[in-house]
This record gives structure tokens, C-alpha cells and sequence, in this order.
């Protein structure tokens, strides 16, 4: 009983530990967001209205938004915006980044939730049979398209889907007005407390296409990681051991191969988050899929600085965040992590 | 006599590679009674650690093997392992052949507890044993290996090298197995823990009649532990008898090169024998030893020696003895066969310069 009560502590310094490094991290991110965000040249009211307003009347539209303050001062705000979780007001629609953020947050998580989930239903099973059938045809094609999903970008892969499928799955007709009040901005989830399964079917309908487009950008480093790890737990010692217990090849390949292949993979997750994200942008955009992403390109074409960079800082702690929890399963799945 | 748990005859195992088959282990014969253990002593890549797999049918699926093993239960017929189907074989694996590692400490898997190692191994071949009787099994077998009881949940990195390996023969002992393999079980420890080991085996003899194949390098354990020791080279077990009497008295050249390599406080010099043991895939013409040989004579390196049965009960697989013990080889040996081999290369090797 001790021993589990002294596994526990362990693992409660270890998360604390976690946490406090992701500090400092987070800090670095913040400079580097706003830093980026200042070294472009151009701010929204040049941009906006250049041109139609003369050098004077510029410039006093400029102080009055505060973007003539000396660059700390603009630093001060920034950071005082994130600490209080409100990442500013937007310049082009006067908007609350937060507002952005909990109204179009929904679809985003929807779609990435997709994409991953599409890559872990392919990814999976097929990472699996390719490593434990190695060099056998499996392997071979499973190999093939891997590499050929992981080098297709987004805005090859999307239109393509789109021409081939785009008027089958549904995807062209405009969804259903939706008459369901809002819980959690979640729409799907929304649709389905309120009971309304034809308007969870027709998001469903919608969500196919892209969630495959954005799942197909991660779903061969799934394949690949998978495979290799596969391979290399089955050459494991432990896995001849085991063997040689005379435990059942089924047994031994499930229990010891499966689930030491599968830990890196989970590491592997929490960077393929950050480019799921990055992949949502543009999915979003291209199938006009109603999340941040879709909002985001339209206002860096706006230069809006206070609403890119609320909106890149969101995702950047959401990256942040993220890699933490992938941690934290982790050390709850190999005792080694916790130290 | 007792009746062989494991008789090996004319064993072969050979690995498929891309040059051609490996000949690991060529043309193997031995006997292992109850309680006896087998020492198995050669220089590293001599295919003892492949003979041990070739007896449980561990080899990978790139090997082929040939000849018999035949597996006797107490009191019932023999078996033979070799094309015995994959189900069939995994079954005898640990309650009727256990294997102990040479590195303890890869060998558990870092994701399950001790416990759950347990679990896995006993349900694996009684179903539906009840929790509480693995408990009490498992706890007797570490208690028996100096493991307490409160490290039963523990993760295998939560262990010493030695304690490892102490598992990992309560794990093989949990399944009390009439034959075990032990493959340098203590290659990877420190000297203590060697001895401590070394100990763990004989007790087992003494106290479950369990049957022990012990491959090592170190003459030594072989010296203290063994009742009969094999020497292998290059794929054949060239000398083969009495632990005390060949250690007394070594036939072979290879055997009494082997006892000189080894070190003491007498040492003076180091010795050892020049070269490394043959390619396994092309093995040399003749005694597979003559290229290294300080005795060879010409014959050797054309003809192949057969095993002779000595008046001491040590078989030697030597033309040194085989010319003695049957006249009528001489002949075939041909009229130069007795000149020393060496003496002859030498010459060649001052003509071509």
C-alpha cells in the first residue's frame, strides 16, 4: 500500500513540475507572437486607410488606438490582455477576441476532433498491420500512401476531395437552418441536446469531407510512427521472454507489442496537434467551415494585429496546453516518465 | 541410469541470410538427465546461445531446424520438439522448458508490474486459476529468489541488475519446469550477484531434480556448477564429458586451448587463441578447428574427424584420438595426413614471398 501511495506522490511532483516549466515557455511564446506581429511592416489603420485620410489625421487615429506607444507599453497591454484572458478587442469589427474565440472556437474543436479522429481509425489499425506484417504487401502500400498523404498539403488535398466528392457527401448544400439554442457554441453538440438528430446528421454530412482533408495531413505520420514502433517493441527482449514463458503469440503481440508501439505515438499526438491547427486555417477557409481559422485569414487581411495576434496566442497556449495533458497520460501510462 | 529428460540428436539449426545459410549449430547430440547440469562453454559466436533456442523452437522464423529433441515427461514417452506445431510448442514452454536470459535487464516488460508478469505467465497455462493462488504462487517463487513480498507491484525499473535477474528466474521457476536453459544468466552481472546466482542454479538441482543446461564463457561457474560439460565450436560440440574429467584431462586441442585462456593468480602471460572462430556460412574444410589448431596435421584439413568414445566416458571429436582408437582410418587420413599442417603453410608462406 505504501508503495502505491509513494507512486502517486511521484507522480503529483512530477505534473507540478510540468506545470512550472510550461511557464517560462509560455512567456517566450508571448514575445515571440507579439514581436512577429510587430516586425511586419503596416498597422490596420495604414492599411485600412491609407491613402484616404492625410499624414495627420493618420497619425492621430494611430494615438488614439495606441499604436504610436513605445513598444513595452504595447508589450504591458498585451500581456495584461492575455493574464486577464480577454486577448483584446478586435480593430476592423470592434469584437472581443474572447467572443471570437467561445462563438467560432466550437467548429474549429469540431473539425480538428475529426480530422483526429479519422487519422486514429485509419492510422491505427493500419500502422499495426503493416508493422506486424513488415515487407508483406500491407506494408508496402500502407507505406506508399502514407508518404503520399503526409506530402500533400491541405490546399492540394481539399479542393481535390472537393472535385471528386464534394456533390455526393453533401458537402455543397448549405446546412439546414439551425433553430437550436446555444449551450455550449459547440454546434453538434448543441444540435444533439436539444434532440435535433436531422441537424446533427447534416453537420455530420459537412464535417466528412473536411475532417478527412485535415486528417489526411497527419494520418501518415500516424501510419509511420505506429509502424516503427511496432517493429521494434516486437524485437523487444521482453517480447522473446515472453515467448518463452510460453505465453500465446496473440497475447504477446497485443499486450507486449501493441501497447509499448502505442506510448511514443501519444507524444507524437501532441505535435501533431499544433499542426492540425496550423492545417485547420486553411480547411477551415476552403470548405468555408465556420471556425477561427476561416476568421483568422480575414483578419490578416485586414491587418488587424489585435485580433491575429489574440487569435495566434489562443492557439498557441491551446499547443501548450495540450502538450502538457500529453505529459500528464504519459507518466499514467509508463512508470519510467516519472522519475 | 535415469532415463534423459532431453536427448538432442544431429540438431541443426541454420539461419537464412543473403550469403547463404548460417550453419549455427551443426550436427548436435546430447543427453541431459534429471537433475544434471550441462555446462556449455565456447567463444562467443560458437551458436551456443542458438542451440539453447533450438531445443525450446525460439528460433526466428529466418532459421530452419533439423534433427530431434525429444522431450521426456517423468514416467512418460518421449516427444520430439523438432516440427512439433508453433501451438503445441508454446504450451511445453515454461511448464516443461523454462529459459532464463543473458541481460535481465530488457527482459520484463517496462509497462507491467511484477505482478501482472506473473498473472501473464501462470494464466497463460492455467486457465482460470484463481487470483489468490497466483498471489501465493508467484510470492512463493520470489520469496524462494530473496525477493520480498512488498516489491510485488513494483515496475521492473524500480530493480537492480542482480534482483532482475532474480525475477526472471522466479518467473521461469513460478512454472516449475523439469528442464531449463540457462543462457549466461550472469554475462551481464557483477561478481557477487554472479555467485549469488550461481547458487540459486545448483540449489535448484538439489531441490527440484530440475535438469539445467548452463552456457557460458567462464570456465569457471562451469568448473564449480556443472556435472558434465559440452565445449562447442563453430556449430559442433567437439568434446564432450565429465565436468572434473575434462577439466583434468582435455582431449581436444580446442578444450585445452580454452582451460589456458583462462586466468588465475598463477597467470603469468595471457594467453589466447590467435584468430576467431569461422565464418559460420562458409565453416573450413575438415575439423572446422585446424586453421587454429597449434597440433594440425595435414589430414585435418581435409577430412572431417569423427567423435570417439574415450575409455573416461569423454567423447572428442579429434583426429588426435580418432587415429589411435581405429587403425583402419589411417589409411584413409592418406600416407602424408600425420605431417603438421602449420609447418607446411609456413613454407608456402615463405615461397610466395
Amino acid at each position: 500500500m505504501s508503495n502505491t501511495s509513494k507512486q502517486s506522490g511521484s507522480l503529483r511532483r512530477y505534473i507540478l513540475t510540468r506545470i512550472a516549466l510550461a511557464v517560462p515557455m509560455v512567456l517566450i511564446l508571448l514575445i515571440l507572437v507579439f514581436v512577429m506581429m510587430r516586425v511586419a511592416p503596416g498597422d490596420p489603420i495604414s492599411s485600412s486607410q491609407g491613402g484616404k485620410l492625410n499624414a495627420t489625421e493618420l497619425a492621430a487615429r494611430r494615438h488614439a488606438a495606441g499604436f504610436d506607444a513605445p513598444l513595452y507599453q504595447q508589450f504591458w497591454d498585451y500581456l495584461k490582455s492575455v493574464v486577464t484572458l480577454n486577448f483584446g478587442t478586435t480593430f476592423s469589427d470592434r469584437r472581443s477576441v474572447r467572443d471570437i474565440i467561445i462563438e467560432n472556437g466550437g467548429a474549429t474543436l469540431t473539425l480538428t476532433a475529426g480530422a483526429l479522429v479519422f487519422a486514429a481509425v485509419i492510422g491505427i489499425p493500419v500502422g499495426l498491420l503493416a508493422g506486424r506484417y513488415r515487407d508483406r504487401p500491407v506494408d508496402v502500400l500502407s507505406r506508399l500512401a502514407s508518404t503520399i498523404s503526409y506530402a500533400s498539403p491541405v490546399f492540394v488535398t481539399a479542393p481535390l476531395l472537393m472535385l471528386a466528392f464534394g456533390t455526393t457527401s453533401g458537402q455543397a448544400s448549405p446546412l439546414i437552418q439551425l433553430n437550436v439554442p446555444t449551450q455550449t457554441h459547440i454546434l453538434i453538440v448543441d444540435a444533439a441536446l436539444d434532440g435535433d438528430w436531422d441537424a446533427v446528421t447534416d453537420i455530420l454530412q459537412h464535417l466528412l469531407l473536411p475532417s478527412i482533408a485535415l486528417g489526411l495531413l497527419i494520418v501518415g505520420v500516424f501510419i509511420r510512427m505506429i509502424r516503427i514502433n511496432l517493429i521494434q517493441s516486437l524485437q523487444g527482449d521482453y517480447i522473446e521472454a515472453a515467448r518463452a514463458r510460453g505465453v500465446r503469440e496473440r497475447h504477446v503481440v497485443a499486450r507486449h507489442g501493441f501497447r509499448n508501439a502505442l506510448v511514443p505515438v501519444i507524444t507524437v499526438l501532441g505535435l501533431q496537434v499544433a499542426m492540425l491547427l496550423g492545417g485547420a486555417v486553411l480547411t477551415e477557409k476552403i470548405f468555408n467551415w465556420p471556425g477561427i481559422g476561416r476568421q483568422l485569414i480575414d483578419y490578416i487581411n485586414q491587418r488587424d494585429y489585435v485580433a491575429v495576434q489574440g487569435i495566434v496566442t489562443v492557439f498557441a497556449l491551446v499547443v501548450v496546453v495540450i502538450s502538457l495533458l500529453i505529459d500528464f497520460v504519459n507518466a499514467l501510462i509508463d512508470p519510467r516518465v516519472r522519475y | 541410469m535415469t532415463e534423459p529428460v532431453l536427448s538432442v540428436r544431429d540438431l541443426r539449426v541454420w539461419y537464412g541470410t543473403d550469403r547463404g545459410p548460417v550453419r549455427a549449430v551443426d550436427g548436435v547430440s546430447f543427453d541431459v538427465r534429471p537433475g544434471e547440469t550441462l555446462g556449455l562453454v565456447g567463444e562467443s559466436g560458437c551458436g551456443k546461445s542458438t542451440l539453447g533456442r533450438g531445443v525450446l523452437g525460439l528460433t526466428p522464423p529466418a532459421a530452419a531446424t533439423d534433427g530431434e529433441v525429444v522431450l521426456r515427461s517423468p514416467g512418460g514417452a518421449g516427444r520430439n520438439l523438432v516440427g512439433l506445431p508453433a501451438r503445441e510448442l508454446q504450451k511445453l514452454r515454461g511448464p516443461d522448458l523454462g529459459l532464463i536470459f543473458q541481460e535481465p535487464m530488457t527482459r520484463l516488460n517496462p509497462l507491467m508490474r511484477i505482478s501482472q508478469h506473473f498473472e501473464e505467465a501462470l494464466r497463460a497455462h492455467h486457465k482460470g486459476l484463481p487470483k489468490k493462488e497466483i498471489r501465493a504462487r508467484a510470492l512463493e517463487a520470489l520469496r524462494g529468489m530473496g525477493i520480498p513480498e512488498s516489491r510485488y507491484t513494483s515496475y521492473p525499473h524500480e530493480f537492480s541488475g542482480g534482483m532482475r535477474q532474480r525475477i526472471m528466474i522466479a518467473l521461469a521457476l513460478v512454472l516449475r519446469p523439469a528442464f531449463i536453459v540457462a543462457d549466461e544468466p550472469t554475462t551481464a552481472l557483477d561478481v557477487l550477484v554472479e555467485a549469488q546466482i550461481i547458487k540459486i542454479l545448483a540449489d535448484l538441482r538439489k531441490n527440484f531434480d530440475t535438469s539445467l543446461v548452463l552456457i557460458t564463457h567462464n570456465l569457471g561457474i562451469v568448473a564449480e556448477a556443472c556435472d558434465r560439460v559440452a565445449v562447442m565450436y563453430a556449430g559442433h560440440i567437439v568434446e564432450q564429458g565429465d565436468a572434473r574429467e575434462v577439466f583434468a584431462n582435455p582431449q581436444h586441442p580446442y578444450t585445452r586451448e580454452l582451460l589456458r585462456s583462462t586466468i588465475s593468480l598463477a597467470t603469468t602471460g595471457l594467453h589466447f587463441i590467435p584468430g576467431s572462430p569461422p565464418d559460420l556460412v562458409e565453416p573450413p574444410r575438415g575439423c572446422r578447428f585446424h586453421p587454429r589448431c597449434p597440433v594440425a596435421m595435414r589430414g585435418c584439413a581435409e577430412i572431417e574427424p569423427p567423435e570417439v568414445l574415450l575409455p573416461t566416458g569423454v567423447t572428442s571429436a579429434c583426429w588426435q584420438q580418432a587415429l589411435p582408437a581405429d587403425p583402419s582410418l589411417v589409411e584413409e587420413f592418406g600416407p602424408d595426413g600425420r605431417e603438421p599442417l602449420h609447418a607446411v603453410e609456413e613454407i608456402s608462406v615463405a615461397d610466395e614471398a
